[in-house]
C-alpha cells in the first residue's frame, strides 16, 4: 500500500472531469422531470450524442462543432420521444425506455467506420490567474471549457428554475398539469421545450464522453451513464446544487476506487462501486414520496 | 443492452439460391455468442473477424450468426438456448465468463456442438480453446520494462481469473529481468468493456506515474487516453490488445497482441461438415499463429526491438518458454526450480494460476 502515490490535486482534478458527462445528462433530466416528464431515454440520447459529435468532430475536425451536433442531435431525438408522449399520448415508460433502445442501434450504426480513431484534440484551458492559485488552480481551473458549461448550465438552470417567470410556469406545468391548462399556459409547449432542452444536455455529456474523457468513439461507450444521471437526478430531490452534489460523489468515488487500487490498498472495490447507488436508495427512503413533481410521468390532454 | 441477429439479406438470398439448386446439402449453421459489441477493436472484434473468415471459406456451404453484448451469467443460456433452437450445429461461446452456461446448454441439446473459448470444461459436445496469451505478455514486458523512464508500469485489468492473472505474472516476470527496479501498478476494472472506465483507470495510472499502460480489456479507450495525454506533453506507451489497434500506433501504441481465430475456426467448422469433429482441449500459441505479435513501431530502440525479436523466434520455435525457473510465488515459496518449465495442468499448472509471482507488491483479489 503506496497512498503516497495518490496526488490528492489530480484526484479531485479528474473527479470534476468524471463527473461532468453525468452533471450535463442529470441536469438536462432535472429540467424534463420537473417539467413533469419522466423521459427514461437518457442513455440513448446520451450515445446517440457521443457518436453524432465524434463524427462531426473527426470530418471537421472542429470539437466545437461536434458538441453543437451532438446537442441538436440529442435534442432531435427528444423531440421524437416529446412527440409521441405528448401529442400521440404514448406510455412515457415505454416510450423512454424504447428510445434508448433504438439510440444504442441506432449510434452503433453510425458509428460504423468510426471505431478506433483518436478523437481531435481539446485542448485544456489554463485560465489566467485564477489556474495559477496553488492547490485550487489546479482542481478547479485547468479544465477543458466542457467542464465549465456543465457548471453554467446548472446554475443558469437554478436561476431560471428559482428566479424567473417562464421557471415557474415551468414548475407549475409539472406540479399540476391541469391546474396549469386551466390557467393557460401551454402545457404541451412547455413541455416539449423541456424535452429537447434534456435531449440538447444528455447529447452533450455524450459528447463529452467520445470526445474528450475517453477520447475514441466506441460501441457501449456510455455503458450505463445515462441510468446513473436518472438515479442522480432523483438523488438531488429535483434541486440543481444537490445534484451537482450527487454527481460529484458519483465521479469522486469512481475516480478513488481507481486510484486506491493503483495505490494498493486491498480494499475491495465492490463497496466503492456499490456506494452511490446505497446513497440513492437511502435518500428514496428518507424523502418517501415528498419532492417529485406532482404530475411527473402522467399523460396531459387537454380535454380531461 | 444491445442484441442483434444478423441475418443479412444477402445470407437470405444465398440461401434462396441454395434451395434453388437443390444440392440436397442443408448449410452448417454455425453460432458465435460475443461478451462485447463486434466495433470493441480488440477481444469481440478478432473473433468477428474468425466469423467472416468462416464465411470467406466456406461461402454458402455455412451459414452464420452472431450476437452481440452478451451479459456474462443466465442471459447467456437463454442466447445459446434460442441459437440451438434455431438449428445451429456449432456455436462458438467467446468468453470465459460463459463457461458454466455453456456447459448447461450443452447438456440440452446433445447434438449441437460447442466451443468454449479459454475455459477449462469439457464435455461430450464441448471442447475448449484458448491462446497462450502469456508468450506475447512476456515479449511486452521484455520491451516495457527497458523503454519505461519512471520504471512503472500501469496494468489494467479485468477480471482476477487465471487467464488474467498469467498475464501478469508473465509481463512482471520479463520486465523484472530487463529493469530490476521496475514496480507494477494494478487496476482491476472488474469489466471486459467499459470505454469511459477503461479510460478512466488508464488516465490514474499516469497520474500515478505510470509511463507503460498494459491493458487486459477489450476496448482502444485506454489507447486513446494516453494519445490525449501524449497530447498534453506526457511519453506514454501502450500495446494492442487482443487485436493490433494499428491506428494508435507509432505511439502511443508500439506493438500489439493479435489473437488470429480464424484458422480455428475453420478447422472445427470444416471438422462439422466433415462429422469429424471430437471433443478436444486446444491451447495454442505463437507456434501455430493463434498468437501474433503485432509490428513493433520504431519508438522503441532498435537494440530493444532486435532482443523482443529474439524472443518472439525463441518462443515461436518452443525453445523458450516464458515459465522458465526459477520463479518463486509472491509469498516467497518456490513454484519452478532452477530450469524447470512451468506445467500446462496440474496443481501448480498455468491453466489454473491464483497467485502472483515474487516480486509483485498487489494482492490477487479474492
Amino acid at each position: 500500500m503506496d497512498l503516497s502515490s495518490i496526488d490528492p490535486i489530480l484526484l479531485l482534478a479528474s473527479l470534476m472531469v468524471a463527473a461532468t458527462p453525468i452533471v450535463l445528462a442529470a441536469i438536462g433530466e432535472l429540467v424534463v422531470e420537473r417539467a413533469g416528464v419522466l423521459n427514461l431515454g437518457v442513455e440513448g440520447m446520451m450515445i446517440v450524442g457521443s457518436v453524432l459529435g465524434f463524427v462531426a468532430a473527426i470530418e471537421t475536425g472542429s470539437p466545437w462543432t461536434g458538441f453543437f451536433v451532438a446537442a441538436f442531435g440529442g435534442a432531435a431525438l427528444a423531440a421524437v420521444f416529446g412527440f409521441l408522449t405528448q401529442f400521440l399520448l404514448s406510455n412515457q415508460v415505454a416510450t423512454g425506455l424504447a428510445l434508448t433502445l433504438f439510440g444504442l442501434g441506432l449510434a452503433a450504426l453510425l458509428g460504423q467506420g468510426y471505431l478506433g480513431v483518436k478523437a481531435p484534440a481539446f485542448p485544456d484551458w489554463h485560465i489566467p490567474l485564477l489556474g495559477d492559485i496553488p492547490v485550487i488552480g489546479p482542481i478547479v481551473f485547468q479544465h477543458d471549457p466542457i467542464v465549465y458549461l456543465g457548471l453554467a448550465v446548472v446554475a443558469g438552470v437554478w436561476w431560471f428554475l428559482t428566479k424567473t417567470r417562464a421557471g415557474l410556469i415551468l414548475r407549475a406545468v409539472g406540479e399540476n398539469h391541469e391546474a396549469a391548462h386551466a390557467l393557460g399556459y401551454p402545457v404541451r409547449r412547455v413541455r416539449m421545450l423541456a424535452i429537447m432542452f434534456g435531449g440538447a444536455c444528455a447529447g452533450l455529456g455524450g459528447a463529452y464522453l467520445s470526445l474528450v474523457r475517453v477520447p475514441t468513439y466506441a460501441e457501449g461507450l456510455t455503458a450505463g451513464a445515462g441510468w446513473i444521471a436518472l438515479a442522480i437526478v432523483v438523488f438531488a430531490s429535483w434541486k440543481p446544487g444537490r445534484l451537482l452534489l450527487g454527481a460529484y460523489l458519483f465521479g469522486g468515488v469512481t475516480v478513488l476506487q481507481l486510484n486506491l487500487q493503483a495505490a494498493g490498498v486491498a480494499i475491495p472495490v465492490e463497496y466503492l462501486s456499490m456506494s452511490p447507488y446505497i446513497a440513492t436508495i437511502i435518500v428514496l427512503v428518507i424523502m418517501s414520496t415528498g419532492g417529485a413533481p406532482g404530475s411527473l410521468g402522467k399523460t396531459f390532454h387537454a380535454s380531461r | 443492452m444491445l442484441r442483434r441477429t444478423l441475418m443479412a439479406t444477402a445470407a437470405a438470398t444465398a440461401m434462396l439460391g441454395g434451395m434453388a439448386v437443390a444440392d440436397g446439402h442443408e448449410p452448417v449453421k454455425v453460432g458465435f455468442v460475443y461478451v462485447g459489441p463486434i466495433g470493441d477493436g480488440g477481444w469481440t472484434y478478432e473473433h468477428h473477424q474468425g466469423l467472416l473468415a468462416v464465411e470467406e471459406e466456406f461461402g454458402d456451404a455455412v451459414e452464420t450468426v452472431f450476437v452481440e453484448s452478451v451479459p456474462e451469467g443466465p442471459d447467456a443460456e437463454r442466447v445459446m438456448t434460442q441459437m440451438a433452437l434455431e438449428g445451429a450445429d456449432l456455436i462458438f461461446t467467446t468468453s470465459f465468463g460463459y463457461m458454466d452456461p455453456t456447459i448447461n446448454v450443452a447438456a440440452q441439446f446433445p447434438d449441437v456442438r460447442f466451443e468454449h473459448a479459454t475455459g477449462y470444461k469439457t464435455a461430450d459436445n464441448v471442447s475448449n480453446y484458448s491462446a497462450r496469451f502469456y508468450e506475447g505478455r512476456a515479449v511486452q514486458g521484455h520491451i516495457a520494462g527497458q523503454i519505461t523512464e519512471t520504471n512503472t508500469i500501469g496494468y489494467i485489468a479485468s477480471f482476477p481469473i487465471p487467464e488474467v492473472i498469467r498475464g501478469i505474472n508473465a509481463a512482471y516476470l520479463h520486465a523484472k529481468e530487463v529493469n530490476p527496479d521496475i514496480e507494477f501498478k494494478i487496476i482491476w476494472a472488474y469489466t471486459w468493456f467499459d470505454p469511459a472506465k477503461e479510460a478512466e483507470a488508464a488516465a490514474t495510472l499516469i497520474d500515478q506515474g505510470a509511463d507503460v499502460i498494459l491493458q487486459h480489456t477489450d476496448s482502444t479507450a485506454p489507447q486513446a487516453a494516453a494519445a490525449a495525454a501524449n497530447e498534453g506533453g506526457a511519453n506514454i506507451y501502450t500495446f494492442g490488445q487482443a487485436s493490433d489497434m494499428i491506428e494508435f500506433a507509432p505511439l502511443p501504441r508500439v506493438s500489439s497482441i493479435i489473437d488470429n481465430w480464424a484458422p480455428y475456426y475453420i478447422e472445427r467448422t470444416q471438422a462439422v461438415i466433415d462429422g469429424t469433429w471430437e471433443t478436444s482441449s486446444r491451447w495454442d500459441g505463437m507456434d501455430t499463429g493463434m498468437v501474433e505479435i503485432g509490428e513493433i513501431t520504431d519508438a522503441v530502440p532498435a537494440d530493444v526491438k532486435a532482443s523482443a525479436e529474439a524472443m518472439i523466434a525463441a518462443i515461436t520455435a518452443g525453445e523458450y518458454h516464458p515459465f522458465t525457473g526459477p520463479i518463486n510465488k509472491q509469498d516467497g515459496s518456490v513454484w519452478l526450480a532452477e530450469g524447470e518449465v512451468a506445467a500446462d495442468f496440474g496443481d501448480d499448472g498455468i491453466a489454473g494460476m491464483n497467485f502472483y509471482v515474487e516480486g509483485l507488491t498487489a494482492e490477487v483479489p479474492q
